[in-house]
């Protein structure tokens, strides 16, 4: 268990520290600047996409969705960043409870 | 805080902005102690103790490889395959390193601590700043607010795993969307992103059934690629086959898209990130 934890944190911070250390030659070539510009956004979509819609392997939409949608509609009212978590997380929970 | 940059902010228009940045990551820090929580509680449940919980937050420090980590091993896998499947997670943070080493332009001890704190959260805080010196507070800000909360919340989850062991019931499953969607939405503010967002949770969520974890998210930064990559200006997209409208590239984004003269070499941005593994 151990050499996992050490070998799996290792891989994963030499991962971070392999982009950081592109020399800046190569991260200010425009078409690579204006990927990493979209890189971000791209991720951080697929991840909200995958935690919230699916289950495992499977594709699955349940109560999560509405917390979702509630964030959307907190973020749409221009709520504090930790009162959108908050009613993401209620709606679910309140969700679940109700169902 | 490792705070590179945050200086004495004697100038007036600074200190508002500064004030609101460390405000910010605080609540992105307190978020993230919330799934922090489970994280704990899921890892110890799946059969590591207490110390190696602690440690593996510590170290690792990247929420998605931990969570994934644990799940295969409390689904009876293998501990090494379990790291793997980590390792796959973090990729995604050697594209945001890509996208921060211009910013941060951190070189010596700093570069590894700074390496350290790449994650989804202190990544979407910085690259959501206008200027560059707001961005590389907020980088330090979060990632120092998440390093200290997300293990205090791993130490707490781990100790308390009874009470947090199905973060279902408290809708803890519900907070990382919601944090990266609250730190995403100033990001959409003209059309080639909107377009980018859409085409990848969509091709995301289509490959999820057929590959393993860690990949569909990886085929999402192949979109970014492909739609950063792409001729600049004037010529229509040729190579995806994706309806990838955006004539005008970079409306509103970083006004720095211009062309350079040094703008030879077509790049391989996705390789030199993936090759890190």
């Amino acid at each position: 268990m151990w050499l996992a934890i050490f070998a799996g944190s290792l891989g994963c911070f030499m991962l971070k520290l392999v982009g950081l250390s592109l020399p800046r030659k190569v991260v200010e070539v425009p078409r690579v600047k204006h990927t990493a510009d979209l890189l971000p956004v791209a991720l951080l979509t697929a991840l909200i996409a995958t935690q919230t819609f699916t289950s495992g392997r499977h594709l699955q939409l349940d109560a999560r969705a509405v917390g979702l949608v509630a964030a959307v509609v907190a973020v749409r009212l221009r709520a504090p960043f930790l009162v959108v978590v908050a009613v993401a997380c209620l709606v679910t929970a309140l969700l679940r409870l109700a169902t | 805080m490792a705070g590179a940059d945050a200086d004495d902010g004697s100038d007036v228009s600074w200190t508002p902005i500064r004030t609101g940045i460390l405000r910010d990551a605080l609540g992105v820090g307190i978020a993230t102690g919330a799934y922090g929580l489970s994280f704990g509680a899921i890892s110890t449940a799946a059969g590591l103790s207490v110390v190696q919980t602690c440690v593996l937050s510590l170290v690792m420090f990247t929420g998605g490889s931990q969570f994934a980590m644990v799940g295969v091993i409390g689904g009876g896998g293998a501990a090494l395959t379990g790291a793997a499947t980590g390792i796959l997670l973090g990729v995604r943070n050697s594209f945001y390193a890509v996208r921060l080493a211009r910013l941060l332009d951190v070189h010596g001890w700093r570069r590894p601590v700074a390496a350290q704190l790449v994650i989804d959260e202190s990544t979407a805080m910085a690259v959501m700043r206008t200027t560059p010196r707001a961005g590389r507070l907020a980088f330090w800000a979060t990632g120092a607010s998440v390093y200290v909360c997300w293990n205090l919340a791993t130490l707490i989850g781990a100790l308390s795993a009874h009470a947090f062991s199905d973060p279902r019931v408290l809708g803890l499953d519900a907070a990382a969307p919601a944090a990266f969607l609250a730190l995403m939405a100033p990001r959409l503010r003209s059309r080639e992103p909107w377009v980018v967002a859409l085409v990848a949770a969509t091709v995301a969520l289509v490959s999820v059934p057929f590959v393993p974890a860690g990949v569909p998210v990886l085929f999402a930064a192949a979109v970014a690629v492909i739609a950063g990559v792409r001729p600049v200006a004037g010529s229509r997209p040729v190579a995806g086959s994706r309806p990838d409208p955006g004539s005008r590239p970079d409306a509103g984004f970083r006004p720095d898209a211009g062309f350079r003269p040094d703008a030879g070499a077509p790049p391989a941005p996705a390789s030199a990130g993936e090759g890190g593994a």
